[in-house]
């Protein structure tokens, strides 16, 4: 077709024959796009008399928004908290890698490290758009060092911190800056973070509690002091007890103030959490849960033997042993096997396990207004995915940035 | 006059179809000679624009080389809203099929000055040279667009205020609420649907009955605006068994008997594969 008298000239592209994830149900719409964001074809057919350059096939398929991963620590042989000189390069590389799984933005998790890491790592990495070169940085997820020690997990405990006087000055000495990070998980019974989760949170990095021995009423302080996450739910925290149901608790807290959602980690590869506590969160809380990887350096790697700087990994399916052991050292699974297995577990639907990789962790970041959704006006990151949620092709701001070969 | 009966619902919404259909095709429109449509909104044409989209997704017709005009549109609601006309002829019927936005024609209800954009609605209607076919449906009380009773038999496009019937037959499109269906809209006058070639009158429901009774089994009245067609040279009204019901039935029987000559204005039905 000839092109449009138009407010703009760019071209438009129309996806049709495909079903898209739109106000919660997946509906048989096509789907309109201009300059890499989601277009109403309505005031296009209206205000501009205008209509589509180019149209895609979908051939059926289910398109999503791209998925956001809030928490990976690295994969293909990449490790993000190596303190190397070029980090970006580590991350781009993963970046790319993950498109093939559907992420099209993601935060770059750094586990508990000395400051010289920090102050190397983090002015390597900005947040900045994906596309073809790989997904897009939302910003760093800062893991550590401000955790508890009884809940340290594999962080290294040497380089654990507590707040001094002045909390934010702890954090600042720690990190350097915060201006690519996106969220900082710590844990809320440290004395003194009641500032630090405060003025974390003004300055609008997400602060996440986790590894942790916290206990309900010093988990709900900190949310009403503005924590809104927890890290990977029932790893690294005390287990739900009747009559102290520490960060579990938050689920169906009464303490968390109106108008807000408080959000959790799943790490759903049926290994780091049981799938019946899995449908017990779920059931409990499914507006709040946030699909990570929580993925390790050996993901994506093959199976069998693999060195990753000090370690020696097995890789058998879906788990990764120390070497030799049968203990775990961390999750391979990619964004999508999550999904499918989300939904496999907890039985819901199609929708909810999509919204689950997408909208809710736009809306934790706060940046639903143009991410994880396919509302008119949001950044055209779009995942095609076939009935049995395999991803087809992932597209950023409206390019084609892989595709799945014959 | 014509008046088609069918079975049902669905059998009248195809006949309605399959004659735009044929008219459309063998009209061969082209980019020197469109064939300009008038279109209506509301539950009663929903099942016709189902097979017209139909035969477009089969490839049987193209609105490429097609003009329309629509009957009416509410004043003061946004175009964006999901009840105003806008919004009911894109999401079933344009943007399933293959019409130039250009040419696609509403009256624009959120203009400073209505009265303008009224005259030049009939002015785009006079440039387009007229309607070929326009296509309406008829309310309870005898009205069609929203030519209310006591509407001029010979009006022109105009704002009218809706009758409290009306509003309170649309509330329930609003939840209820009398308080949010718009009071006024703009519609083509009674006069500017005489004007077209053909015109092709959907009445399907009991409804409607007592309202089709008294458009063509009485005199030509304001109060029943429809009754107007009975001056127009050719107008078909298409119905279904139950909007037949307080006719005599003598009328049904006299014109159910000339069905064969009535379908055959739609058996063979024609399709630009052929061309």
């Amino acid at each position: 077709m000839p092109s449009n008298k138009s407010v703009s000239d760019a071209p438009i592209t129309q996806f049709v024959n495909c079903r898209i994830l739109k106000d919660h149900k997946l509906q048989r719409e096509d789907l309109w796009v201009r300059e890499g964001k989601i277009l109403d074809p309505e005031k296009l057919f209206f205000d501009e008399q205008g209509y589509a350059d180019e149209c895609v096939d979908c051939e059926g398929s289910i398109i999503a928004p791209g998925f956001i991963d809030v928490q990976i620590n690295g994969g293909y042989g990449i490790d993000f908290s190596q303190a190397s000189e070029d980090v970006s390069s580590g991350v781009s590389f993963v970046a790319q890698k993950i498109l093939e799984h559907g992420v099209t933005s993601f935060c770059p998790t750094l586990v508990t490290s000395p400051p010289a890491v920090y102050h190397k790592v983090l002015p390597q990495v900005k947040v900045h758009n994906g596309g073809k070169h790989g997904a897009g940085v939302l910003g760093f997820h800062l893991e550590g060092p401000f955790i508890s020690t009884e809940k340290k997990g594999a962080h290294p405990e040497k380089f654990l911190r507590t707040f001094q006087n002045d909390g934010l000055q702890d954090v600042m000495e720690a990190y350097g800056s915060l201006d690519n990070v996106a969220m900082v998980t710590l844990a809320p019974e440290l004395a003194r973070s009641r500032s630090v989760v405060r003025e974390l949170s003004q300055m609008g990095v997400t602060v996440s509690l986790g590894h942790s021995v916290a206990n309900l009423s010093q988990a709900e302080e900190a949310v009403q002091h503005g924590a809104s996450f927890i890290t990977h739910l029932f790893n690294a925290m005390l287990p739900f007890h009747h009559r102290d149901p520490g960060i579990v608790g938050l689920l169906t807290s009464d303490q968390v103030p109106a108008g807000r959602t408080v959000y959790y980690g799943m790490i759903a590869d049926g290994i780091h959490t049981n799938p019946a506590a899995l449908r017990i969160a779920h059931r409990a809380h499914p507006s709040g849960l946030v699909l990570v990887t929580d993925a390790i350096t050996a993901m994506g790697l093959p199976p069998g033997r693999h060195t990753l700087g000090q370690q020696v990994i097995e890789i058998q399916g879906l788990h990764a042993y120390v070497a030799g052991t049968k203990t775990l050292c961390g999750s391979i699974a990619t964004m999508d096997m999550c999904i499918r297995h989300f939904k496999q577990a907890s039985g819901c639907s199609v929708e909810e396990a999509l919204e689950a990789a997408s909208l809710h962790p736009a809306q934790l970041l706060g940046i639903s207004n143009r991410k994880g959704n396919l509302d008119y006006g949001s950044d055209a990151d779009l995942v095609l995915l076939d009935d049995a949620l395999n991803v087809k092709a992932t597209y950023i701001l409206g390019e084609e940035v892989w595709r799945k070969g014959p | 006059m014509r008046l088609v009966i069918l079975d049902d619902y669905d059998l009248a919404s195809e006949w309605a179809a399959k004659y735009i259909r044929n008219r459309i095709i063998q009209f061969k429109p082209s980019a020197e000679r469109y064939f300009t449509l008038g279109l209506p909104t509301g539950s009663t044409p929903f099942g016709c624009y189902q097979k017209l989209i139909e035969y477009y997704r089969n490839g049987d017709i193209s609105f490429k080389y097609v003009k329309t005009f629509n009957m009416d549109e509410y004043v003061g609601l946004p175009r964006a809203h999901p009840e105003s006309y806008h919004s009911y002829m894109w999401n079933n019927f344009f943007k399933h099929i293959d019409i130039d936005p250009a040419n696609a024609h509403i009256l624009d209800g959120n203009v400073d000055d209505l009265e303008a954009e009224c005259e030049a609605y009939e002015k785009k209607i006079a440039e387009a040279g007229g309607i070929e076919l326009f296509v309406g449906g008829i309310g309870p009380d005898g009205h069609i667009a929203f030519n209310e009773p006591g509407s001029s038999l010979v009006s022109r496009t105009r704002v009218k205020t809706l009758a409290k019937d009306t509003i309170v037959a649309n509330a329930r499109f609003f939840g209820n609420d009398l308080s949010k269906v718009p009071t006024m809209a703009l519609t083509v006058g009674v006069g500017t649907v005489m004007d077209a070639k053909e015109v092709m009158i959907l009445i399907t429901g009991a409804h409607k009955a007592f309202a089709l009774y008294k458009a063509i089994e009485e005199g030509v009245n304001h109060m029943w605006t429809v009754s107007a067609f009975q001056q127009h040279p050719r107008t078909i009204f298409v119905c279904d068994e139950d909007a037949t019901l307080e006719l005599r039935v003598k009328t049904v029987k006299y014109f159910k008997g000339l069905m064969h000559v009535h379908n055959k204005l739609v058996d063979p039905v024609f399709s630009i594969k052929e061309q």
